[in-house]
């Protein structure tokens, strides 16, 4: 009955979907002040069906309902209460409804947030937003239904992957999908500005916070599944290009340059027409994702699904909403007459660079994921593409950023000249070499890959500092204070620069061995000695474990006691859980393997990776950053706004 | 032709959709063998049924034969054994198996049960000459002809469709 | 077709399912330069059994069984090339994670560089002033 509930409230909210993304759209076309005074009511009924959809199934996760179909195979009676809940986004069908629970909680946070625009401007926004949301509730409701029933209701479910049953993976897909989803906002804005044929500078203004807050969450939700990967899968790594990751990633290397694009729109007006296209691609490649996660096209350890079927109607979805917004582009965008009032040396030349990097890395991201499907359709052979490719080419298109980070912040708008921009950062760049000096002097040598990252993150840390330096040299400007923006950049800065010394440092410095080790045996790794004391059998809710006992001393002092296990779970799964000593220079990580010899010995593979939690610290930086910057007071919402602003003119001409 | 600029983005999609729509439902996982059309690598292990016996790829030559690779361990290979008997009563294409990764005991205990379709089995504990023809599932069958090069590979547990397709029509071009 | 490739993704759901158990192989290397070699030629080469994992991370029976013949060639003196030939000679290039440079990749190896120079082609294009626009405010100095 419940279920059933839940499927019918599913269905209604397409309904209101449906209207939502028809009426206001033709109302504000037409000047229908009813249609359009129905946005934002619609959106706020579609969200609280489709939050109701989702509570019902939770709940069927919660009381353990197996007649539910979705629930006996990803859930069983042992499991624990939190992974029960998680379990409802654990696969296909539960996923695409958090998409669409998410996507609907964006569109009533947009209605409700958006009093500053005009609203028959807003009301296209919302309907965008609701044919967007019609795309993903009929994929459910047709190819995924997740309250399907399993007659007669079964004793007892399946389980669910030991793998997920983890905190990194309760909070990984929501943050993942809150990017994904966010950047919906800055695609509908685009689309109906496209529509309506003209742009104020205003309500670019306001898109700024929506792409910012979505672009976190999407930093947030790829940390997350990096971090996860590393503590959870037990090989010590953290990325390894695989399409599902890449398919994150690119939406993330498009909002980073949409982030920065909107940034030189909304101050200076310029970019306009770049800066609407690209949200329409970063969107896209959030849906473009969808797609490769769940159609089966290429091969990776992370597909949800591999069913052409679904395959084909999520194609037919990203066909109508990419295909029809750049048709919508191709059509309108010329009608933006804009004027390039800048010259090749300034801060929006310097932004510009920044996307065409960030734009040139995220389109052979793309390539090489999607070579193999290339490759295949020209007869050119089977082929695999994999971290070799990424892992040379990303760092070659990516290190002029690097280069280039400092210098944007302090060069002047319009116009400015090479040597004045570059003049203050003479101690940026020596500290760099320095630094690097000084690590390479205090680790007896280092590879030339760590040298590079420890030059490069330093001096964007460094040039982050010179522009707080300069800022508080200007007395005018430190009266003023540093904006919430200038703050939210700096910090993001700063992470990119702790981030990049994280990344050199582990893949060129990191030491992995495999080993035989018998119980009261030793060996040493970089100067500590890892000592295996004991293994002994261990029962837990849902598996049995063989728990190892391992003393890691420096000299006598013992530096941390790791209990990596070996389990066997109920579905006769076997995985196995690492045990990791964190630090801030440096990660300890052991694993049990295979008992070897009768079990007289076991298979052994010890770590020591140096830096390697910068990585993650440089991403949370990011992500503090972008909050920060959402969080300036320039970029709130004002109901009647002076125009005291510089370029805060319509842009293009009128329809 | 300033609108062809604008249109870039929308043409390129149009690629891409295309692209995307010609993978789906395409088998990612099969990897077609780099062996056809050369010779098969040389071999020689002990037979399955008497360790005392060899089986070599020498020895096998002067005929067509199917070379098929099979474990107890595994699933799709049960799946496949009746085709193999039944290929084996027509007598048209005498049948050498590869015991892949198996123990004895459990291989020959399969035999007894389910009927052995085979003329001779090679038993490749170690795997190496499994990873020698590029094996990296069960089953897969090699078509080899009487001068020991590889006319076919067939991925996978065989139906009888495509034994007439793909063996028999091969085997007709080749000398018996 | 379908129960063909229905039953391959049964067989390798078996062994995927068998274990995220960790791809532990203790090999007797004769001296760290020699383990460091192996870990990197190994992670360069693809499990085929697997769902997109490289030799070193995962544990199929024919992971290890590739690997050990790995560490074998590379015991017997054969250089990098010569071990990658060896599984080309087998497996194609499929099981090559970098792939090589020819013909049916030049798009892949050149195409990224290639689009980096149409982008900042783009981008020149783009900073061809008209007039300078009337928005030469001098307030808008380095910090705003």
């Amino acid at each position: 009955m419940i279920p059933e509930l839940g499927q019918f409230s599913l269905i209604l909210a397409l309904l209101v979907a449906l209207v939502l993304g028809v009426l206001p759209m033709i109302g504000a076309q037409r000047g229908r002040e009813r249609w359009i005074a129905l946005a934002r009511p619609a959106a706020y009924v579609q969200c609280g069906l489709v939050a109701l959809s989702f509570a019902l199934l939770a709940h069927a996760f919660l009381v353990q309902d197996f007649s539910v179909a979705y629930v006996a195979e990803h859930s069983n009676s042992v499991l624990p209460v939190r992974y029960r809940f998680s379990a409802v986004w654990g696969a296909h069908e539960g996923s695409l409804l958090l998409w669409a629970l998410i996507l609907s909680v964006w569109t009533a946070l947009v209605a409700r947030f958006s009093r500053s625009l005009p609203d028959t401007f807003v009301a296209r926004v919302l309907s965008v937003l609701g044919l967007v949301s019609v795309g993903f509730l009929s994929l459910t409701l047709v190819t995924s239904n997740p309250f399907l029933r399993h007659l007669p209701g079964l004793a007892d479910g399946n389980d669910l992957n030991p793998l997920l049953q983890d905190f990194g993976m309760i909070v990984h897909p929501p943050m993942l999908y809150m990017g994904f989803v966010g950047f919906a906002v800055a695609f509908a804005f685009a689309v109906a500005a496209l529509i309506e044929g003209r742009v104020d500078t205003r309500w670019v203004r306001w898109s700024r916070p929506w792409t910012l807050v979505a672009w976190s969450f999407l930093t947030l939700g790829i940390a997350l599944g990096s971090w996860w990967a590393y503590y959870e899968l037990g090989w010590g790594g953290w990325w390894f290009w695989d399409p599902v990751e890449n398919a994150s990633f690119m939406p993330w290397l498009i909002g980073t340059a949409l982030i920065h694009s909107q940034a030189v729109t909304e101050k200076r007006g310029q970019l306009l027409r770049w800066t609407l296209l690209l949200a329409i691609i970063a969107f896209s490649l959030s849906l473009l994702g969808t797609f490769l996660v769940r159609s089966g096209v290429l091969t990776s350890v992370h597909a949800f699904a591999s069913d052409p079927t679904r395959g084909a109607f999520i194609l037919a979805f990203l066909g109508c909403v990419t295909g029809g917004a750049l048709a919508l582009y191709t059509w309108r965008a010329p009608r933006f007459s804009v004027d390039t009032g800048f010259e090749p040396v300034s801060r929006e030349s310097l932004l510009l660079l920044n996307n065409v990097f960030l734009v040139a890395a995220c389109a052979m991201v793309l390539l090489g994921t999607l070579y193999p499907l290339v490759a295949e359709a020209m007869g050119w052979g089977k082929v695999s593409v994999g971290p070799p490719y990424f892992g040379l080419l990303f760092p070659i298109l990516t290190a002029p950023l690097f280069l280039l980070v400092p210098f944007g912040p302090l060069a002047r708008w319009r116009q400015d000249q090479a040597m004045r921009i570059a003049a203050p950062f003479k101690i940026a760049f020596i500290a760099a070499l320095v630094v690097a000096a000084a690590a390479f002097a205090l680790a007896r040598g280092l590879p030339l890959r760590a040298v590079l990252g420890i030059v490069l993150g330093v001096w964007v840390i460094a040039g982050t500092l010179t522009y707080v330096r300069r800022f508080r040299a200007d007395p005018q400007r430190r009266a003023r204070g540093l904006s919430r923006e200038s703050i939210g950049m700096l910090i993001a800065h700063a992470g990119l620069g702790v981030f990049v010394i994280g990344v050199m440092l582990v893949e060129s410095t990191s030491i992995e061995k495999d080993l035989r080790m018998a119980r009261g045996e030793s060996v040493e790794v970089r100067g500590l000695r890892f000592t295996f004391e004991n293994i002994e059998p261990l029962d837990g809710p849902n598996y049995r474990a063989d728990h190892g006992v391992f003393v890691v001393r420096s000299g006598e002092r013992i530096v941390a006691t790791l209990h990596p296990q070996k389990r066997a779970y109920r579905n006769r799964q076997v995985m196995t859980e690492a045990a990791i000593d964190p630090g801030f220079t440096r990660d300890l990580y052991v694993a049990l393997g295979e008992p070897l010899d009768g079990g007289k010995a076991w298979a052994v593979r010890i770590y020591h990776k140096p830096f390697i939690r910068w990585i993650w610290l440089g991403a949370l930086f990011m992500m503090a950053g972008g909050l920060f910057a959402a969080a300036d007071k320039r970029l709130r919402e004002r109901r009647a706004q002076a125009l005291t602003d510089a370029g805060a003119d319509a842009l293009g001409a009128a329809a | 032709m300033r609108r062809l600029n604008f249109a870039m983005p929308l043409l390129l999609f149009a690629g891409l959709a295309v692209l995307l729509y010609s993978g789906l439902g395409k088998d990612t996982r099969t990897v077609p063998s780099p062996l056809v059309g050369k010779m098969a690598p040389a071999f020689d292990l002990p037979d399955l049924l008497d360790p005392t016996q060899r089986v070599s790829g020498q020895s096998l030559r002067g005929r067509v034969y199917l070379l098929n690779v099979w474990g107890s361990w595994c699933v799709a290979c049960v799946q496949e054994h009746p085709i193999l008997m039944r290929l084996a009563a027509s007598g048209r294409l005498p049948i050498i198996g590869l015991n892949w990764k198996d123990e004895p005991e459990a291989a020959v205990a399969l035999l007894r049960r389910n009927g052995d379709p085979y003329s001779a089995i090679a038993a490749d504990r170690e795997g190496r000459t499994a990873i020698d023809f590029g094996v990296y599932g069960a089953p897969e069958s090699f078509l080899v002809d009487a001068q020991g090069r590889i006319l076919y590979k067939h991925i996978g547990p065989l139906d009888w469709a495509s034994v007439e397709r793909q063996l028999f029509t091969r085997i007709e071009g080749s000398t018996p | 077709m379908i129960r063909r490739a229905l039953s391959m993704l049964l067989y390798a759901a078996l062994i995927v399912s068998a274990g995220v158990a960790v791809a532990i192989d203790p090999l007797p290397f004769a001296n760290p330069a020699e383990e460091l070699r192996f870990q990197q030629l190994v992670r360069e080469l693809r499990c085929l059994v697997c769902q997109n994992q490289n030799l070193a991370d995962s544990d199929a029976e024919l992971a290890k069984d590739l690997r050990a013949e790995v560490f074998e060639l590379m015991r017997s003196g054969k250089d990098d090339a010569q071990i990658k030939q060896f599984l080309t000679d087998r497996y194609g290039d499929f099981v090559l994670y970098k792939p090589p440079v020819k013909p049916g990749t030049w798009l892949l190896w050149f195409g990224p560089l290639l689009m980096l120079a149409i982008g900042i082609f783009l981008a020149r294009g783009q900073l061809r002033t008209r007039e300078p626009s009337a928005s030469t405010d001098d307030r808008d100095g380095e910090f705003s």
